[in-house]
């Protein structure tokens, strides 16, 4: 089953002739992924790649191919019009990987997309991988950045704020034999569309996801709002992790999000939520794999 | 992005908040021009990105970096004692700050001093108005000892501020007949400059009401949101390099995420998220880590030479720890960034690199191939081993 997507799905690439899009477009398509559409105001009738129709709105697009997704790779100062422009046709994914929206712009996105039947995730992600069972996990459906080769199918649920530390995490249980369900880049942006906790009542619901690996990284308390919730209503066992410990106070690391301000969002408060709701928290980095194997008992 | 006092009091004044009279200057002769303008009672300021100002001391041994003053001879004075000269104040680190910059302003007869503010919640994803009626004071403390005489305003964020918030806001502070009908209209125009110029964070502290009934900002405090700094040319010209690490500057040119810290185990890393980690897990066995640095994720051979200078220009640094993860990014072209970079710098110190992911092998032969002296890992954690066990050694 995995979550939000699987190898049926079928996806459209805003900003598929930008080169980081247009980039990341080949590489999903060489791993197997529907890609059906791409859509470039203005080139609407040229092809990607030799098969992959361009259209000049995503409405056309979802209306020519069925594409229920959509991933975002539009520069930051357009970016907003694309995620609602996604929203307004109806899409049941936006998957938006920009980063350096502004925040006022998420803002006003998050409050329009109210009562829509989209769920955004993002931005500032590096997407999401259901793996396919093929050599390498190809065959799946990978949407965004991620490389596709360190997944293996299996029944580990992966939620996490950052990119390459998502990879390590991944990479670490796939050589320890451990198979992902889906691999969620939820962003390291201060807003954004889906939180730990909603991807975390997702994996609880999913039957084929057995265990959870939940990353997360200092600021905001969206790290203790999921932990508190698996607390009373997750039975399947989770590792966690936090990084940022050594961080200095009111500097922002890397990602927009990652703050901590006024005594909040410290990553010892997280690992302290997670401890209390009976999460196994990783000692280090390394040890993401190895915590998740001492969970599963 | 921080900005000076000055240039945020011409910014409120731009957008309708009113201040203290008053004006910037550069040389003693124009504090005595400005001050010849202002009444009997004048400040004096220097103009430094750090709170603490007025217990701070001048490394010439002058005391204080807020003055009062009774005449424009005696604000040329204090101008020409602290201009040029370095503040250190409990926020600026035993290093100081160079004051090259003075605000010359009416100083204010203070009725009560409240405190006020701007900032974008992350958890409700809206603008947020703070008050109190405990100002001038660490509205920290203030939240943590006595929460109730905080309080919050959410605004809507597509609707905007509305009449009856601004009531709310100034019932909450006692504000009543002409004095709330000032505070209504400082309350909106810093909502507007607010939104306008896309803060993260505006504060006022203290916000003061006068025995002769105006409402006035005293000093604040900006946080632009960098995301959107594109949009604000204007804002961006108010940005003073001078007041952040040169390191942090010279980073930025090459489009490097780089913090300084105190330790001595230099890091580079690919992605915020594994920068963070690889401090952490340097922490976790024993070191200390000298920096955050993210080369981010489609870092080139150039971008890696330049974040090799910059780390080596920390005199503190005694070993340097590389972890990328290459997930899309080829290991091989992370790898010759670090040849070319080490034949250049003239590396004496232990390098330890870990490379995982995309062409790996190609990665490893290459390093392996070059005359560079370097400790190879396998793991983060072994990485993170070796570089404390290099520096021991």
């Amino acid at each position: 089953m995995a979550i939000l997507v699987d190898e049926n799905t079928k996806v459209l690439i805003q900003g598929i002739t930008g080169s980081f899009g247009g980039r990341h477009a080949q590489l999903s398509l060489d791993y197997g992924t529907q890609l059906v559409a791409g859509v470039t105001p203005g080139k609407g009738g040229q092809t990607f790649g030799g098969c992959v129709p361009i259209f000049d709105t995503v409405e056309q697009a979802v209306a020519e191919t069925g594409a229920t997704v959509s991933a975002i790779f539009v520069p930051p100062p357009f970016a907003a019009d694309a995620i609602l422009e996604a929203v307004g046709a109806g899409v049941a994914l936006a998957v938006a990987i920009t980063e350096g929206i502004p925040v006022m712009d998420m803002m006003r996105v998050r409050a329009a997309m109210l009562g829509s039947k989209t769920r955004l995730i993002g931005p500032n992600c590096p997407g999401i991988v259901t793996p396919g069972l093929g050599k390498d996990s190809h065959g799946g459906c990978r949407i965004g950045i991620a490389p596709g080769y360190i997944h293996k199918r299996g029944k580990v649920g992966v939620v996490s704020r950052s990119g390459t530390l998502t990879y390590e995490a991944v990479w670490q249980l796939t050589n320890l034999g451990l198979g992902q369900s889906t691999c969620v880049g939820i962003g390291g942006d201060p807003i954004n569309g889906t939180s730990h906790l909603d991807i975390m009542k997702m994996f609880n619901d999913d039957p084929e996801t057995e265990a959870i690996i939940m990353i997360g990284e200092i600021g905001g308390t969206a790290e203790e709002e999921a932990a508190a919730w698996a607390k009373d209503n997750c039975d399947k066992p989770i590792a966690g992790f936090i990084a940022g410990a050594t961080a200095p106070p009111g500097r922002r690391m890397g990602h927009a999000g990652a703050i901590v301000s006024g005594g909040m969002g410290t990553a010892e408060a997280k690992m302290e939520a997670m401890r209390d709701a009976g999460i196994e928290v990783a000692q280090n980095p390394s040890d993401m794999g190895d915590a998740l194997m001492r969970a599963m008992g | 992005m921080n900005i000076h006092e000055y240039q945020a009091k011409e910014l409120f004044e731009k957008f309708g908040v009113p201040t203290p009279k008053g004006q910037v200057a550069d040389t003693p002769e124009a504090a005595r021009e400005v001050a010849q303008g202002l009444g009997s009672e004048i400040v004096v300021k220097a103009q430094v990105h750090a709170g603490g100002r007025g217990k701070g001391t001048f490394k010439n041994g002058f005391q204080g970096g807020v003055h009062l003053v009774k005449d424009a001879a005696a604000a040329a004075d204090i101008a020409e004692k602290m201009l040029g000269e370095t503040l250190v104040t409990h926020q600026t680190g035993e290093e100081g700050k160079l004051v090259s910059k003075v605000m010359i302003a009416d100083a204010v007869d203070i009725e009560k001093e409240y405190y006020l503010a701007i900032l974008m919640d992350r958890e409700s994803r809206s603008p947020v108005i703070v008050a109190s009626t405990e100002g001038g004071v660490n509205i920290e403390e203030v939240a943590e000892k006595t929460p109730e005489l905080i309080h919050n305003q959410k605004i809507h964020p597509l609707l905007g501020l509305q009449p009856y918030e601004i009531r709310n806001v100034a019932s909450k502070l006692g504000f009543s007949g002409d004095t709330a009908k000032q505070f209504a209209k400082l309350l909106k125009g810093l909502f507007k400059l607010f939104i306008d110029c896309d803060c993260s964070m505006v504060e006022i502290n203290p916000l003061v009401t006068t025995p002769d009934g105006q409402v006035l900002a005293l000093d604040a405090k900006f946080d632009f949101d960098d995301n959107a700094l594109y949009r604000h040319p204007d804002i961006q010209k108010l940005h003073d390099p001078t007041e952040e690490d040169p390191r942090e500057v010279e980073a930025a040119k090459y489009d490097l995420n780089y913090i300084g810290l105190d330790g001595n185990i230099a890091c580079l890393v690919n992605g915020a998220g594994l920068a963070m980690a690889t401090m952490d897990i340097i922490k976790h066995c024993g070191g200390e880590p000298a920096n955050f640095l993210d080369v981010g994720g489609g870092a080139t051979q150039e971008q890696v030479r330049n974040a090799f200078k910059i780390i080596l220009g920390d005199p503190n640094v005694k070993a340097i720890l590389v972890n990328i993860f290459g997930g899309i990014m080829d290991c091989d072209v992370i790898a010759k960034g670090i040849v070319a970079a080490c034949g250049e710098v003239n590396l004496n110190i232990p390098l330890v690199v870990r490379l995982e992911g995309n062409n790996v092998a190609a990665g490893k032969a290459t390093l392996a191939n070059s005359d560079v002296d370097l400790i190879a890992a396998d793991t983060l954690a072994d990485a993170a081993e070796k570089a404390v066990a290099a520096i021991a050694a």
